[in-house]
């Protein structure tokens, strides 16, 4: 089994490389472009029977920075 | 005074730090990350600049929970001091033991050049050395020194005087312009610039030595 781990910056916490991306896309011409968040995704193999807990564990202790990052977990 | 250097892989600051403990008088220990205890009777515990594990996941955030780290925390906890620098800051926000976070530059840029700090507060055995409101200048080299904190807790450090250095002239994005905290006790100092490297003349300049002569004074009869 997977789970799939999603971080993100919080609301409100400014991403500057996001700003980034969004000037970029203006400038190669994509209108609309309202805003950009960039974040990390990270995969993870897991042995049958971890319960989403554990994964929610391991996102409070190492996966994301809970002062400044959100985290969403799938398991797939 | 004796100090122990933690040495991660990755980490390139930590020699410069021991000469710099050295240089004001102090014993030093250079400690391994895989180590599970510090020397004996080590005062204070410097966490160097650096990219500890590559910066992998996180600056700081592998080595915050790396072995050695665990008796980081047991020494803070038990009053010890400690100094985190540049990759050193960002090991001690990962590990809790200081409030915040360090992000990416405001400019997106790994910026390496001297900046003026102003010194906050003198109320430290860090600190101790310099008058407050005092302007030196210390080199900073980070790409992730962009502070951040959330609003409650820029409040309880400024109500406590635990606003350590704010940059002259901010360069990084870093919110109230912060350079470097103090713990609650005083006794855990982070902060990006890079003292260490501004602690004898043929450095270009020796406004970093006040610190770690302070410190000497203020621990050796400690």
């Amino acid at each position: 089994m997977k789970a799939r781990v999603t971080v993100m910056l919080k609301n409100g916490v400014l991403d500057p490389q996001g700003e980034a991306v969004r000037h970029a896309l203006g400038a190669l011409g994509f209108e609309g472009v309202e805003g950009v968040r960039q974040g990390k995704v990270i995969e993870l193999d897991l042995a049958a029977g971890t319960t989403e807990d554990t994964v929610v564990q391991m996102c409070e202790k190492l996966l994301a920075n809970t002062v400044i990052e959100s985290y969403a977990v799938e398991m797939v | 005074m004796r100090a122990a250097i933690l040495v991660f892989p990755g980490s390139n600051c930590d020699r410069d730090l021991a000469v710099a403990f050295e240089k004001a008088g102090a014993q030093v220990s250079m400690v391994w990350h895989k180590d599970t205890t510090l020397p004996d009777g080590v005062d204070i515990v410097g966490i160097p600049g650096g990219f500890s594990y590559g910066d992998y996941l996180r600056c700081g955030a592998i080595a915050a929970n790396s072995p050695i780290c665990g008796a980081l925390r047991s020494h803070v906890e038990r009053g010890g001091f400690a100094l985190g620098i540049c990759n050193g800051f960002q090991v001690l926000t990962e590990t809790r033991l200081l409030p915040g976070a360090l992000r990416r530059n405001a400019n997106l840029k790994y910026i390496c050049k001297p900046v003026g700090l102003r010194v906050e507060t003198a109320n430290s055995a860090f600190t101790a050395g310099y008058e407050a409101g005092q302007e030196i200048t210390i080199p900073i080299a980070h790409h992730d020194g962009n502070y951040f904190a959330a609003e409650d807790t820029l409040r309880a450090l400024n109500d406590q005087d635990r606003v350590a250095f704010r940059y002259v002239d901010n360069p990084n994005g870093s919110v109230d312009a912060i350079a470097g905290v103090l713990s609650e006790n005083r006794r855990v100092l982070g902060m990006m610039p890079h003292p260490e490297r501004m602690a004898e003349p043929a450095h270009g300049g020796t406004d970093g030595q006040a610190m770690f002569r302070a410190l000497l004074d203020q621990l050796a009869t400690a």
